[in-house]
């Protein structure tokens, strides 16, 4: 398994070498091992962090004519691919986008024969029980099955191997260059799947794409995603489809660490609360949607903020209606001592919710429901859920851009084969983030990432398989 | 020390509140989930409910080198040991859970010498099988105390548990939680893992059901040894049947299988404790060996019934054949030489047989009086020692299960 004790650089390979090990490169591995060729995957991380960014998932959005396991009622494919026209506005290849939604309606049979398990939608996601099918114990859960999965396949699985420089020759891939353990390593195999992520790790790339203030985001996953193996292919004329500057971004904890924070910085309570800048004024509706359904535009939000951050206020009307945070809320008993401890410029704070209470008119308020209960006279409006913060103690939360992942990425085709100029390159595909930027131009649709992960990490893996038969 | 256990335990539950992806495991999640804020009682309740199954533990992102370091089946297995530490009484004896090791070794050593010294000195006049060794009077004597007083012990500290975990309030109980908690506890539905595949302890991250099949071996075996006791004491009272009692009879169709299951399951618990990261439960190595001195005990208690069984049965052929004479010995004794100076024991001749079973029979009567004194010491101990070591789990389980069921009742 562990190849350091090998003195001299490894000139051969597997028939299959997959790039990275979170969900895309285990699908693959797994399909391409299943169908009997030699596997050998590449996990840049040591092994408590293998997984990538799929680590910090939890389910996956499946098409479904008839409920599915815990998966309620029936998603056809109009109405998912609806779904993500919304969320893309229209950013997205359509052929592509269709056909991995039809694929998705298969995976979870096939997920399950290979060790995935899954469980009824968890409390504070009760909303996408319908849509998406979640992983019982996470996606670290669902990566230890598939490593076991593939351990027992036959797969040699290798950590601390990052892959450096994959030798474009003409359409095909000559020869990849590792470091393992380490040590240089040149290997040589038949076919190869690029599964390694998209560049938001690389906080230089994300500065050049997104301008200094990038420097400010936090990267909610794996510190492993710098993007090597899509910038090196990238300059040797592959395809690329994605705009550098869009990327799954979230408005998170501002106290999260910078790296891997994961699913619990996700702060849910801005329906419920008035948001301000840095110069205590309103930039949004915190109110336009259910969250589940605006999570996803706050990290850009917050990030065309002055020094990218925001601050969400609430009064102890609010405090229970959301998921508890993973750092408690900074407390006060008046606003104006509120926004001293936030360090924020007290009279505009005070002023901006005086502005807010006065603009709030009576009605029934329904925590639950979009309930019409909208701000009057002000700008910007609070569509919903607009109740006076007048309640102490009042508590706030100091908001960031969390990124996910990029966008930019690799052209691929409907079989997960990698385009360069001139056509198709004979053996490399590429799976997950690394080229989902072809179905998400923009925005994103919670659970799609593992969706494609998953459909073209086992379409990658077929594709390999039979090129090396 | 409560309060470091407990304030680890906060911490972590906190962010455990904020993922939530764990929720599927086990009663705990449920359990957690219902509350924002956690009370020390929350915690404690929440670290009994805990079956160190350690799914949550393989499937978290949080685990070290990760900032946030999350190890809850560690940091509820501290916070149980700690609170079993402070419910339990006598206060003194609380002490005994830190050292479970040497308190067995130490009971053990003791009780052994009693019962010796007990066996040679008021050596019963009359009796059969165990009672020409130790007379009925003074079995009952020693055993009726080291039964009722450790029960009366963990009785009062299941009292001052509920109450603490209960706080000002708490949920009324009903019969139907009552019948849940058994069920749950006796198909130890929370190592199924919530899939069903089972849990994770001799192996990592794979999931099987070896530890909740050897448990429920253990506690049948148990159950079944128990029954036997139960069934003699109602037969040597009310029935007037006292002992020694024949294969075919209740005390010992109950305990011959029950026996073997305790050994066959402590055994595999013994083993699987080995291949287990012992990061995953209570970090002090002490508590480890404790934990597994207990496992042993059980195994001890159970084996040695087993050997004071072969033992008798051998005896009570001894007392049909040694009615053939005194002459017998001698024949033994010419038998052993024979042997000695041929080698081989077919020079015996027609004999063998009958004398053969009278070398083996009055060992065994010898055995007898050294395994009756070792097995219930090893059964004492485990009775006296009952509410300050691992055994205490099982009492402590039950009750947090009870208060589960109550609460997602009225949830």
């Amino acid at each position: 398994m562990n190849l350091s004790a090998r003195s001299k650089p490894q000139t051969t390979g597997p028939e299959v070498l997959v790039i990275g090990g979170g969900n895309a490169g285990l699908c693959a591995a797994l399909t391409a091992a299943a169908a009997g060729a030699s596997v050998q995957l590449l996990e840049s991380a040591p092994r408590p962090y293998r997984g990538g960014n799929s680590r910090h998932t939890r389910n996956l959005r499946c098409m479904h004519a008839r409920p599915v396991g815990a998966m309620n009622d029936c998603y056809g494919e109009d109405e998912y691919f609806d779904d993500l026209l919304k969320v893309t506005a229209g950013q997205t290849d359509r052929q592509l986008a269709r056909m991995c939604i039809r694929e998705s309606a298969g995976v979870c049979r096939w997920m399950e024969s290979h060790g995935a398990r899954f469980q009824p939608p968890l409390s504070g996601a009760l909303s996408l029980g319908r849509t998406n099918a979640f992983f019982l114990g996470g996606g670290k859960a669902l990566l230890n099955a598939y490593y076991r999965r593939a351990e027992a396949l036959g797969v040699e699985v290798i950590y601390d191997a990052t892959v450096t420089h994959l030798e474009v020759d003409g359409a095909r891939i000559a020869s990849v260059t590792a470091e393992i353990n380490g040590e240089r390593m040149a290997l040589k195999p038949r076919a190869v799947v690029a599964a390694s992520g998209g560049f938001q790790a690389d906080l230089d790339w994300l500065a050049r794409a997104w301008g200094g203030a990038a420097r400010n985001f936090l990267i909610r996953g794996t510190p492993y995603n710098r993007g090597v193996v899509l910038k090196d292919l990238l300059q040797q004329g592959i395809k690329s489809v994605g705009d550098p500057a869009q990327c799954h971004a979230v408005a998170i904890d501002g106290r999260a660490p910078k790296f891997d924070g994961g699913i619990v910085t996700r702060l849910d309570c801005v329906p419920f609360a008035v948001v301000v800048n840095k110069d205590g004024a309103r930039f949004y509706d915190e109110g336009e949607d259910v969250w589940p359904k605006r999570y996803a535009i706050w990290g850009r939000l917050v990030a065309a903020q002055p020094a990218q951050v925001a601050y969400a206020v609430i009064d102890s009307k609010a405090l229970d209606l959301f998921m508890p945070s993973v750092f408690p809320p900074v407390q006060a008993d008046t606003v104006q001592c509120l926004a001293e401890k936030m360090k924020l410029p007290v009279q505009n704070v005070a002023q901006t919710i005086k502005a807010f209470n006065a603009a709030c008119r009576p009605g029934e308020f329904k925590p639950d429901a979009l309930d019409g209960l909208a701000t009057a006279g002000l700008n910007p409006r609070k569509s919903n859920w607009a109740r006076a913060i007048d309640t102490p103690p009042f508590y706030g939360y100091e908001l960031r851009p969390g990124v996910t992942f990029t966008y930019l990425g690799l052209k691929v085709d409907e079989s997960a084969q990698v385009q360069a100029a001139q056509g198709p390159v004979e053996n490399l595909w590429a799976a997950g983030e690394i080229m989902a930027g072809s179905l998400l131009g923009q925005g994103y649709l919670a659970g799609f990432g593992m969706t494609i992960g998953t459909v073209f990490g086992r379409l990658a893996g077929q594709g390999a398989a039979a090129h090396v038969k | 020390m409560l309060s470091d256990a407990i304030a680890e335990a906060r911490r972590q539950a906190e962010i455990c509140n904020a993922c939530r992806y764990c929720e599927g495991y086990c009663a705990v999640f449920p359990a957690m989930f219902a509350k924002r804020a956690f009370a020390d009682a929350d915690l404690v309740q929440l670290a009994n409910l805990c079956h160190n199954c350690r799914g949550c533990f393989y499937a978290c992102q949080y685990t070290a080198p990760h900032v946030f370091a999350l190890n809850l089946p560690a940091a509820l297995a501290e916070a149980q040991h700690e609170s079993w530490k402070e419910f339990a009484w006598p206060k003194p004896f609380a002490q005994l859970f830190d050292r479970a090791g040497v308190a067995i070794a130490a009971l053990l050593v003791c009780a052994f010498a009693l019962l010796l010294w007990a066996a040679a000195a008021l050596r019963p006049a009359g009796g059969a099988g165990f009672y020409a060794v130790l007379s009925h009077g003074f079995m009952v004597a020693v055993f009726t105390p080291a039964f009722v007083l450790p029960l009366l012990a963990i009785g009062v500290s299941l009292r001052r548990y509920w109450r603490f975990v209960s706080g000002d309030g708490g949920d009324a109980v009903r019969l139907s939680d009552l019948r849940q908690a058994i069920q749950d506890a006796a198909s130890m539905r929370n190592l199924r893992g919530g899939h069903g595949d089972g849990c994770n302890f001799e192996d990592a991250d794979k999931f099987s059901h070896a530890r909740r099949v050897l448990h429920q071996f253990t506690v049948a075996g148990f159950m079944l040894c128990f029954g036997a006791t139960c069934a003699g004491t109602v037969m040597h009272y009310a029935l007037d049947l006292p002992a020694p009692y024949g294969l075919f009879s209740a005390p010992k169709l109950l305990g011959v299988p029950g026996g073997i299951l305790l050994c066959i399951g402590s055994a595999g618990l013994a083993w699987l404790k080995t291949r287990a990261d012992p990061a995953l439960g209570v970090r002090a190595a002490k508590i480890w060996r404790g934990e597994m001195a207990f496992i042993v005990l059980l195994f001890s208690a159970a084996a040695t019934g087993l050997a004071l069984y072969a033992a008798t049965v051998t005896t009570a052929i001894d007392t049909v054949t040694t009615t053939v004479g005194a002459g017998a010995i001698d024949t033994v004794t010419a038998a052993a030489a024979t042997v000695t100076a041929a080698g081989t024991v077919t020079t015996v001749g027609a004999g063998a047989t009958s004398t053969g079973t009278v070398a083996t029979s009055t060992a065994a009567a010898a055995a007898v009086t050294y395994l009756l004194p070792i097995h219930l010491a090893t059964v004492l101990t485990l009775f006296l020692l009952t509410p300050y070591s691992k055994m205490a789990h099982g009492f402590y389980r039950i009750t947090a299960l009870i208060k589960d069921k109550a609460r997602t009742r009225c949830a």
